[in-house]
C-alpha cells in the first residue's frame, strides 16, 4: 500500500524493525493500517464533547452574545451592530488599543534580542553549567502571577522603590512614578512580562538552534567568518519559524494582559493610562454588566489576534526569503 | 585526548558573566520577597533598603495565615486540588485523544486536528463572558468544580500529545502488538501508555502551574473568601493604607515556596518539556 501511494517506487525497507523512520517516510503512513480505526471515535469522543462545550461553544456564543443589549439581571434585546459602532467611538477602547500595543512592544522587542543572545550563548557545546543554566532560566516561568506582580510594584515604588533608589544615584536623575506616567507604567508592566517569559523563550530559540547542523558553523569558520557574521548569515535565517511562532504565541500572550495592570489599579490607571484590552472587557463585562458589549470587545481583540499574526507570518516570510536562499 | 578547541566553539568569560547577570535577575525577586516580609517597614523603607533577610518572617507568616477574611490555607488546599484534578483530566483525555490522532486511520482525522489547532489562535478571552453565563445556569458559580470543569480539556494538550505519540512510539512496536492479537485499548494501555510517561508527567506539570497561576477566570467566577486559590486571596492582602508592603509580599512568598520546591525536583524535566515542545528550524 505504501509502495503505491509514495509514487517514486521506491520504498527502502528498514534494515532493523525497531529503526526510526525519517518524518518523510512516515508522513506516507498516517496511522497504522493494522489498528482498527473505528476505535478513533470512542477515543477522541470524550475529549470532543468537553471541548464542544466549554471551547467551542462559548465562542459561538460570544459573537451572538455581541449583537444583543445583554444585561445578566434584566431583559436582553437585539442591538443589531450597534456594541460594534459604539466600541469604535469608545475612547476607552482606543487608550486600552494603545496602551496594548505599547505594552506589547516593550514587552516583545527587548525580549526577542535577549532570549535569541542568550540563546546563541547557550547553544555552546563548551559552556560550563549547560543544565544549570537552563533550569534557572525556566524559573520565573513557574512563579505565581500575582506574587510577581507585587514583588514588581514594590520594586517600582515611586518613594521607596528599590528602582527608583538605584536611579536616584545616577547624578541629575529624578524619582520616575512608574503608575502616574503613562509610558513609565508600562515599562513597570513589560518589564513583569520580559521577566517572566525571556528564559522560556530562551529555550524554545535554543531548541532550535540546537538543530542547525555543527558543520554549518564549521564551515563558515574555516571561511573566515567572523562570529557576528556567523550568526547573522547562519543562525538568524535558519530562526524563522521559531520568531513567527514566538511572535504570535507573544502577540496572543500581549493581548490578555490582565492581572498585572488590574492589581496596579483596577481602573488601569487615573487618566487610564495602563488601560488594557482584557482588563477594558473585564471592566465591562463584571463591574458595568455590560456582556453584549464585552463579547464585542472579545471579537474585536480577536480580529486584532489575527490580524497581527498574518502580518508576523509575511514579514518573516519576507525577511528570511531575502536573508538566505 | 587534547584537542584545540575550534574557534566557533570559543566561549569567553563575558558569556558567564551575562548568564551570571540573568541569574541574578532572575532570582532576586524570589530573595526581595523574603527580604520585605521579615523585615520592618522602617528598614525597607530606607536608604539604602536592608539587603539582608530580618527576624520578622514567622510573625508575618502567622499574620498571613491569620487574616481576617482571609483563608489563606483553604485557598493553598483549594489551588492545589483544582490543579490535581485539571493536571491529571488534561493527561488522560490528552492521551486518548493525542494517540487517536497520532496512529488511528479514521475519518475526519484530518480535519478534526485542524480544527482543534485552528482553535488554538483564538484568544481565550474571547469566550470568557458566555463561559461564565454557562457556569452560572449550570449553578458552577462560585464552586471549585468551575475551575476544573473547562480546564479538564485542551486544545494545546491535545495537539502536544499527539506530536509526542508520533514521534516516540514507533509503529512497528504497535503493529508487532497487534500481530500478537492485542486490541486498540489493550495496545494503548500496555504499549502507548509506558513509552509517554516521561512526557505525560511534563503535560500535567504544565497543566498544574498554569492552574496555580490563573487568575482572570479564577477571579470572575469565585465569590466568596474561602472558596478562593491562592492568586485571588493574594489580592485580598493589599496595603488599606500606607505601604507596609510585609504582609503581601510574605503571603507572595508563601504562594510561591510550593512551587519552587516543586521546581527543585522537575525543573529539568519541565525544560526538556519547553525544549522537545518547539517548533525546530
Amino acid at each position: 500500500m505504501t509502495l503505491l501511494r509514495d509514487g517514486k517506487g521506491r520504498q527502502k525497507a528498514p534494515l532493523t524493525p525497531w529503526k526510526k523512520k525519517s518524518a518523510k517516510e512516515r508522513k506516507a503512513l498516517p496511522g497504522i493500517a493494522s489498528l482498527d480505526g473505528r476505535w478513533g471515535y470512542p477515543a477522541i469522543a470524550p475529549f470532543f464533547l468537553i471541548f464542544l462545550i466549554f471551547g467551542v461553544a462559548p465562542v459561538i456564543y460570544s459573537i451572538y452574545i455581541a449583537f444583543f443589549k445583554w444585561d445578566p439581571l434584566g431583559e436582553s434585546e437585539f442591538n443589531g451592530i450597534n456594541n460594534f459602532i459604539f466600541l469604535f467611538q469608545d475612547s476607552d477602547f482606543w487608550i486600552a488599543l494603545r496602551n496594548t500595543f505599547s505594552i506589547w512592544a516593550l514587552s516583545t522587542f527587548p525580549q526577542m534580542v535577549i532570549a535569541i543572545s542568550l540563546a546563541a550563548i547557550l547553544r555552546n557545546k563548551r559552556l560550563k553549567g549547560k543544565s544549570f543554566w537552563r533550569t534557572i532560566l525556566l524559573v520565573p516561568n513557574i512563579t505565581s502571577i500575582i506574587a510577581i506582580t507585587i514583588v514588581f510594584q514594590q520594586l517600582f515604588g515611586r518613594d521607596y522603590g528599590l528602582i527608583n533608589g538605584l536611579l536616584g544615584l545616577i547624578p541629575g536623575v529624578d524619582h520616575i512614578d512608574f503608575i502616574e506616567g503613562v509610558i513609565p507604567s508600562h515599562v513597570q508592566i513589560a518589564t513583569m512580562i520580559t521577566w517572566r517569559w525571556v528564559g522560556y523563550n530562551t529555550l524554545i530559540f535554543l531548541a532550535s538552534m540546537l538543530a542547525i547542523p555543527d558543520e554549518l558553523y564549521e564551515s563558515a569558520s574555516v571561511d573566515g567568518a567572523t562570529k557576528w557574521q556567523q550568526f547573522k548569515y547562519v543562525t538568524l535565517p535558519s530562526l524563522k519559524n521559531t520568531i513567527t511562532f514566538v511572535l504570535i504565541v507573544g502577540t496572543i500572550g500581549g493581548l490578555q494582559v490582565f492581572a498585572e495592570p488590574q492589581q496596579l489599579n483596577a481602573e488601569g490607571g487615573s487618566t487610564k493610562q495602563f488601560l488594557t484590552l482584557t482588563l477594558f472587557l473585564y471592566n465591562q463585562a463584571f463591574l458595568n454588566n455590560k456582556y453584549g458589549y464585552a463579547a464585542a470587545i472579545g471579537i474585536a481583540i480577536t480580529f486584532i489576534v489575527l490580524i497581527i499574526s498574518a502580518i508576523n507570518f509575511f514579514i518573516t516570510r519576507k525577511l528570511a526569503g531575502e536573508g538566505s536562499r | 585526548m587534547k584537542r584545540n578547541i575550534p574557534k566557533w566553539q570559543k566561549t569567553s568569560k563575558l558569556h558567564y558573566l551575562m548568564l551570571g547577570l540573568i541569574t541574578f535577575l532572575s532570582i532576586f525577586p524570589f530573595y526581595w520577597m523574603f527580604i520585605v516580609s521579615s523585615n520592618t517597614d522602617a528598614e525597607i523603607s530606607k536608604s539604602p533598603p536592608s539587603l539582608v533577610p530580618g527576624p520578622r518572617f514567622l510573625e508575618v507568616a502567622n499574620k498571613v495565615l491569620n487574616a481576617e477574611g482571609v483563608y489563606f490555607s483553604q485557598a493553598l488546599i483549594n489551588t492545589f486540588i483544582v490543579g490535581l484534578a485539571v493536571a491529571v483530566a488534561q493527561v488522560i483525555f490528552s492521551a486518548i485523544a493525542g494517540f487517536a490522532f497520532a496512529k488511528l486511520h479514521f475519518k475526519g482525522r484530518q480535519f478534526s486536528i485542524l480544527f482543534v489547532v485552528a482553535t488554538m489562535m483564538l484568544p481565550s478571552q474571547l469566550g470568557i463572558v458566555p463561559l461564565f453565563i454557562m457556569a452560572n445556569k449550570l449553578h458552577l458559580v462560585n464552586t471549585l468544580y468551575a475551575l476544573i470543569v473547562p480546564a479538564l480539556v485542551t486544545a494545546f494538550g491535545v495537539f502536544w500529545m499527539r506530536q509526542i505519540i508520533d514521534a516516540q512510539v514507533p509503529n512497528e512496536i504497535l503493529e508487532a502488538a497487534t500481530i500478537d492479537g492485542a486490541s486498540v485499548p489493550r495496545v494503548f494501555w500496555s504499549v502507548v501508555l509506558p513509552s509517554i510517561r516521561q512526557s505525560s508527567f511534563v503535560l500535567g506539570l504544565f497543566a498544574f502551574l498554569a492552574s496555580w497561576n490563573d487568575y482572570l477566570w479564577p477571579t470572575i467566577v469565585l465569590q466568596s473568601p474561602e472558596r478562593f486559590t491562592l492568586q485571588v486571596a493574594l489580592t485580598q492582602l493589599k496595603p488599606l493604607y500606607g505601604l507596609d508592603y510585609s504582609l503581601q509580599m510574605g503571603g507572595a512568598f508563601l504562594a510561591t515556596a510550593p512551587l519552587l520546591i516543586l521546581f527543585i525536583f522537575v525543573g529539568r524535566r519541565l525544560v526538556s518539556g519547553v525544549m522537545d515542545g518547539a517548533v525546530k528550524g
